[in-house]
């Protein structure tokens, strides 16, 4: 994993978005620095809802992707994080905000220039069964990025460039006349990876890629994308709600909640010292194989459920789950300060809620009454 | 001596496919006491489940299923499948993995709830409604006289898995089977679920049986682990010992599989190949074409018996580890 300093250093002090009440913005790139390959800025994909509010997805996020690395992103369900994945890819229209691609503002793109786009920008999905064409064989599937994007025009040597996006993969080159069914949950992951890396795109947008995976082959998954981050200097986008795989895989974590991104810095910065209370509570929540530490662990149990984002609570979106809220969340949305290098949190008593949640016995608040929608 | 709920010899269950015969578990034995929790664990197609349906009587119709199995010292495989039922409803409760299989979605909750309490516990429609709020109430559902009369839809997954655990604990049952309940929820979902039950546990005594394949949640509910591979059990004993020193080269490599922020950096030690097909199971061990230990022609051509190791400790292998971890 890369250290803490070659990824965060340089950053300006402070450095936050312009738009400041959208939650902790991922700092860009200083000049000479790692360049950006993605940028989101005060993205905000709003969906609408028939006889409601618009469900605020993603509401106001701001990031940045740099060459090389693989940024995560955790969040629970409808934190919005697989949302802010497809619009990197144009596949939902941003309701405000620019999404930035290799320095090219993609937000207003036509539908023709998406083709472009989804070059640069390939996505590996959570359900390899979902996301292959059952009726292609997987050479066919591989195939097709290299037929729309019309990079090799021959079929023997699409065939040959098949057989080699197989072997990057790990799959032996008979697999490519095989039809999805007749492979496992792992093979199949394989293609999907096979398939995004086809259009040698700029970016990988990878949505929970080992979720439905059995366990003793999600490190074969795992260990395959940073080979091939290694190899072939890819930059990845990690979305997943397994925030040990994310805390494995990446070289810097921002944390979901509800539409807004709460916190961000290096996996050491975050799983060692969380500064947002969600983070911490993430956190805590987290089994871990072993019954000694286990039994003795206190878990800080937040009460209720993720409120609907049609309709987010006021201020702090945190605040009704909050164990450490004050009245004064309801307020203002809180800006995000950095608490260390590249470290910033979105809280308002940041530095004070965190080691208060620790030190008070967990007291589970009453849930808000309200159907509340099961998320997406 | 505490008193034994659940226990099962010699299971065995054979499902017919087109493909032919998949032998799903192959001579499984457990048991599960009073205020206990057993987990099973494994990965898809390892039986887990599977041994859990069959012995309770919910196995699909095409299954084959022999075997010995006891629910409160009586004889499920000799009664008639009327009795079982009725057995089944009085004593046992299930939480799956989705929710919304085990809720209607055109009743009430609270109705779904009152249903086992008239059923089995002889009870007026009024009482039973009283006693849905009091369980919606119980498993932590807020506003509950108001909540009862709310729709499936109306409640989000995690109290929809609430409403769910409402439903098996309204006959105060021996026995709560949760297979899979918190992998549908997020972890801070998941967190309120287990300490829940394990709530419910202490207060009522339930016996529980905890299937998962999340070690992690094994780790903090259960009290005796079976490790299952290719529908057989290949480690079990009590939690601390499984965990402290896996002797079986499956467990220990499931356990090492999983990212350690001690260990970042490198790569993982993965597993090759994919869990065993149970339409093409080998002869000898099961998990000898991927194990790292690697052993010799006898893992190919001879299944290892369970061995104790430890008290109350067993592991199916020729190669035991001797070691901690």
């Amino acid at each position: 994993m890369t250290g803490g300093d070659a990824t965060t250093g340089g950053v300006r002090p402070g450095a936050t978005t312009p738009h400041q009440p959208t939650g902790a913005a991922v700092p860009g790139p200083p000049a000479g620095a790692a360049e950006s390959v993605a940028e989101l800025d005060d993205l905000r994909v709003w969906f609408p809802a028939r006889g409601g509010p618009p469900v605020r997805a993603v509401d106001g996020v701001s990031l940045t992707v740099r060459r090389g690395e693989t940024l995560g992103l955790v969040g629970e369900s409808g934190s919005g994080k697989s949302t802010t994945g497809l619009a990197l890819l144009r596949l939902v229209d941003p309701t405000g905000g620019t999404i930035r691609v290799a320095g090219e503002d993609v937000t207003g793109w036509s539908r023709r220039r998406l083709r472009a786009l989804r070059r640069r920008v390939a996505m590996v999905f959570q359900d390899p069964q979902a996301s292959l064409d059952p009726r292609l064989t997987v050479g066919a599937s591989i195939a097709e990025p290299l037929i729309v994007h019309g990079l090799v025009d021959s079929a023997p040597a699409r065939r040959r460039r098949v057989a080699e996006l197989l072997d990057l993969v790990g799959l032996r080159a008979e697999l490519a006349g095989r039809h999805p069914h007749e492979l496992s949950g792992g093979q199949r992951q394989r293609v999907g990876i096979a398939r995004a890396l086809a259009g040698e795109p700029d970016l990988i947008v990878l949505d929970e890629p080992i979720a439905s995976l059995d366990l003793s082959v999600q490190a074969q998954i795992m260990n395959l994308l940073r080979r091939l981050q290694r190899e072939l200097t890819l930059t990845y986008l990690f979305i997943a709600h397994d925030l040990a795989a994310v805390e494995h895989m990446s070289d810097r974590v921002a944390v979901m909640y509800l539409g807004r991104i709460v916190e961000t810095g290096t996996p050491a910065q975050l799983y060692r010292e969380p500064a947002h209370p969600y983070t911490a509570a993430l956190l805590s929540a987290i089994p871990v194989a072993d019954p000694a530490v286990e039994r003795h662990r206190r878990r800080i149990i937040l009460g209720g459920d993720v409120p609907s984002p049609a309709d987010p609570p006021s201020g702090c979106r945190f605040r009704t789950r909050c164990p450490q809220a004050r009245p004064d969340c309801a307020e203002q949305d809180p800006v995000p300060v950095e608490v260390g290098p590249g470290h910033l949190a979105a809280c308002r008593y940041v530095g004070e809620a965190v080691p208060a949640m620790r030190a008070d016995p967990p007291v589970p608040r009453p849930a808000e009454p309200g159907p509340h929608p099961a998320g997406t | 001596m505490t008193r034994e709920v659940l226990a099962i010899e010699e299971l065995t269950v054979t499902l017919g496919t087109r493909r032919g015969a998949a032998r799903a578990v192959a001579g499984v034995d457990w048991s599960v006491a009073a205020g206990q929790t057993f987990a099973l664990v494994g990965e898809s197609g390892s039986g887990k489940s599977m041994s859990v349906l069959a012995a309770t009587g919910l196995a699909p119709r095409t299954a084959r299923v022999t075997g010995r199995v006891r629910l409160l010292g009586e004889e499920l495989t000799a009664v008639s499948p009327q009795r079982r039922r009725r057995l089944r409803g009085r004593h046992v409760g299930f939480v799956f993995q989705d929710p919304m299989t085990s809720l209607n979605p055109v009743l009430t909750v609270g109705r779904q709830v009152a249903e086992g309490c008239e059923e089995h516990l002889g009870m007026t429609r009024r009482q039973a409604r009283d006693r849905a709020v009091e369980l919606l109430d119980l498993v932590g559902i807020p506003s509950p006289a108001q909540r009862v009369d709310a729709y499936p839809h109306q409640f989000s997954g995690g109290m929809r898995q609430r409403a769910v655990i409402a439903m098996a604990l309204a006959c105060e049952p021996d026995l709560l089977i949760a297979d899979e309940p918190t992998t549908a929820l997020d972890v801070t979902t998941q967190a309120q679920i287990v300490e829940l039950v394990a709530d419910l546990q202490r207060r009522l005594g339930t016996a529980v049986v905890w299937i998962t394949h999340d070690l992690g949640v094994v780790a903090g509910v259960a009290d005796t682990v079976a490790v299952m591979y290719g529908g057989r059990i290949v480690e079990q004993g009590p939690v601390d010992a499984v965990f402290a020193a896996p002797g079986h080269p499956y467990t220990r490599a499931l356990l090492a599989a999983r990212p350690d922020p001690a260990h970042a950096g490198g790569d993982l030690p993965a597993i090759d190949g994919s869990p065993p097909n149970p339409l093409d199971l080998p002869a000898g061990c099961a998990f000898w074409p991927r194990c790292p230990v690697r052993g010799d022609a006898r893992c190919a051509d001879e299944l290892p018996p369970l061995t104790e190791v430890a008290p109350g400790h067993r592991v199916r292998t020729f190669y035991p580890a001797r070691e901690a971890r």
